[in-house]
């Protein structure tokens, strides 16, 4: 069956042949955000905030809307403890940053976990270089989760900050958010959670979560490149200090010092994205009329079935936890093929898959791998997707056992 | 042939399979290690060079078969070959993957088994796996070079 959504994308409809399973990198993009944002430039396009006439109030309006739309979508009751940001990087930037100077000392601890993506590691692991904190790494267990276990027992009085992810987008592990948070909690650390892959395939709802911070990327969430959020508990944002310095983000500039405005702005410095966070909010409309519950059980069925038809086939080796345990990634090798040989035949068959580290280094070495092949899905990918993947696969192991 | 088949012909897949020149060189007077950190793959060349002659040289590697196939063409084209002659070889094989020449079968013969990789210029994303032992090849050279 043709999936119903497909005709919602442009390009999707432009590739008849092309079977796009790449989308945990980034999705492709409904019409209905595409002609938001042109719709704002070709009416509302002035900057925001600045000007005293009736078209850049027209531009704060739907800058606000859509601050309070994707509040809603995320589960963020307080519109203006969302902070927009270019994408979950720079958020997770923002808090090591800005929190994180101001509140880790030498002998802290910073605990991140194996499974996360560089944006929420390295970002930690330099903020513990530079003041002299230890960095520590939670283990896994076999099929990739987080040892609970194990972090129990990493946490103590030094512990400042626990960050992990929602999702991972290497083995597509979904992690028990409001477990690890307790976890932290017991010790009073800071709760970061990276919902790149959190936001685009299941609900959430950021007030129920118990986290301090939560980070995504509009782009994954068929919304444009270039914008996603940060939220986080108002008391905390607001004691701490900004991230980056000039305009709106500021009361009063007197010559010896500055003043800050009031939430978000103090951590938006600069021209806002205005067009972008009106894409991004046209998607989480896109996003809510199918209905994230939906989502949910459409990625998982995919993700199912294209399990079961690759484990069938002799070689394959699939990585993380059992399917029905699993967000809309599939991380598989194939004997004897690398994973780049096999993205290259796919490619020639239409079939887009990721082979590489996937921005998950760490990771890669614990499971004693170099690369991966990883095929995810999202609403706009049916069963012929995974059928494509599969004769994909029997065309790469034909050509390879060629004498 | 298709172009994947062309990408995958058959001295490149048995090269893949069972490399040439594969393991550890003891009295090597050159090592380099690289790492293309965009896809993780690895590759581990020792070389012996005597005077101005590659006298022995072997890899390991870690990457696609086109990255490994080529180190190990690569190998078995450099031996007893002077530095001149070992950039010629790298201009001629550049030259090949990215398609700025196209030899004719009878040219083909000229390249050895490095014709093989002709199929990589219709692949423009994968030139960088065919060269990279190449790159390596060049800056071990450079490298030991005599003052
Ligand atoms: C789990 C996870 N974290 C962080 C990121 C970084 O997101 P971005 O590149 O949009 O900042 C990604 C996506 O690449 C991701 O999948």
């Amino acid at each position: 069956m043709i999936n119903p959504h497909r005709g919602d994308f442009p390009l999707l409809v432009k590739n008849p042949g092309l079977h796009y399973l790449d989308s945990a990198a980034t999705s492709q993009k409904p019409r209905a955000v595409l002609d938001a944002m042109r719709d704002y430039y070709e009416h509302d396009n002035a900057n925001p905030h600045r000007g005293a006439y009736a078209l850049s109030g027209r531009a704060t309006d739907r800058y606000l809307s859509a601050r309070e739309r994707v509040a809603r979508f995320v589960g963020a009751a307080d519109a203006d403890c969302l902070v927009f940001t270019r994408g979950t990087t720079e958020s997770l930037n923002l808090v090591a940053t800005a929190w994180g100077r101001a509140n880790v000392t030498e002998g802290d601890e910073i605990i991140v976990t194996a499974l996360d993506h560089h944006a929420n590691f390295v970002p930690w692991q330099q903020l513990a270089k530079g003041c002299g904190a230890r960095f520590l790494v939670c283990p896994l267990t076999n099929e990739q989760h987080i040892d609970l276990a194990a972090l129990r027992s990493m946490v103590g009085p030094r512990t400042k900050v626990v960050a992990f992810s929602h999702v991972s987008n290497a083995v597509g592990t979904v992690n028990p958010v409001r477990e690890i948070a307790a976890i932290a909690r017991s010790v009073g650390a800071l709760v970061v959670c990276d919902g790149a892959q959190g936001v685009p395939h299941l609900p959430v709802a950021f007030d129920s979560l118990d986290v301090d911070f939560y980070a995504f990327s509009g782009h994954k969430m068929c919304g444009p490149m270039g914008i996603g959020g940060l939220v986080g508990r108002r008391e905390i944002l607001e004691a701490m200090p900004p991230y980056q310095f000039g305009g709106d983000m500021i009361e009063f500039v007197r010559d010896d010092h500055s003043t800050w405005n009031v939430l978000p702005h103090k951590f938006e410095a600069g021209t806002p994205n205005v067009a972008d966070a009106v894409g991004l909010a046209a998607a989480c409309d896109y996003l809510d009329a199918i209905g994230m519950e939906n989502v949910l059980s459409h990625e998982r069925a995919l993700v199912r079935l294209a399990s079961e038809r690759l484990a069938a086939i002799d070689g394959v080796k699939i990585y993380g936890p059992p399917a029905a345990e699993r967000s809309g990634v599939v991380s598989f090798t194939v004997r004897d093929i690398h994973p780049h040989d096999l993205a290259t035949i796919f490619d020639e068959d239409g079939v887009c898959i990721r082979a590489g580290h996937h921005c998950a280094q760490p990771l890669m070495r614990r499971l004693g791998v170099a690369a991966t092949a990883r095929a995810s899905f999202y609403v706009y990918s049916d069963e012929s997707d995974v059928e494509a993947l599969v004769r994909a696969l029997a065309r790469a192991q034909a050509l390879f056992a060629q004498d | 042939m298709s172009d994947l088949q062309e990408l995958y012909q058959s001295i490149i897949l048995d090269h893949n399979r069972r490399p040439k020149n594969y393991g550890a060189l003891d009295d090597a007077t050159v090592r380099r290690q690289d790492r293309n950190p965009a896809c993780g793959d690895e590759i581990l060349l020792e070389i012996k060079v005597d005077h101005d002659v590659i006298t022995d040289v072997k890899f390991t590697s870690e990457g696609c078969a086109v990255s490994r196939a080529s180190a190990s063409i690569m190998t078995q084209a450099i031996k007893g070959k002077s530095r001149d002659e070992v950039e010629q070889l790298f201009r001629q094989f550049h030259e090949l993957v990215t398609g700025k020449v196209k030899p004719t079968p009878q040219e083909a013969r000229d390249y050895g088994e490095m014709a093989a990789f002709s199929g990589v210029s219709r692949f423009p994303i994968r030139v960088k796996c065919a060269s990279m032992a190449w790159h390596s090849l060049q800056a071990a050279l450079r490298e030991s070079a005599p003052v």
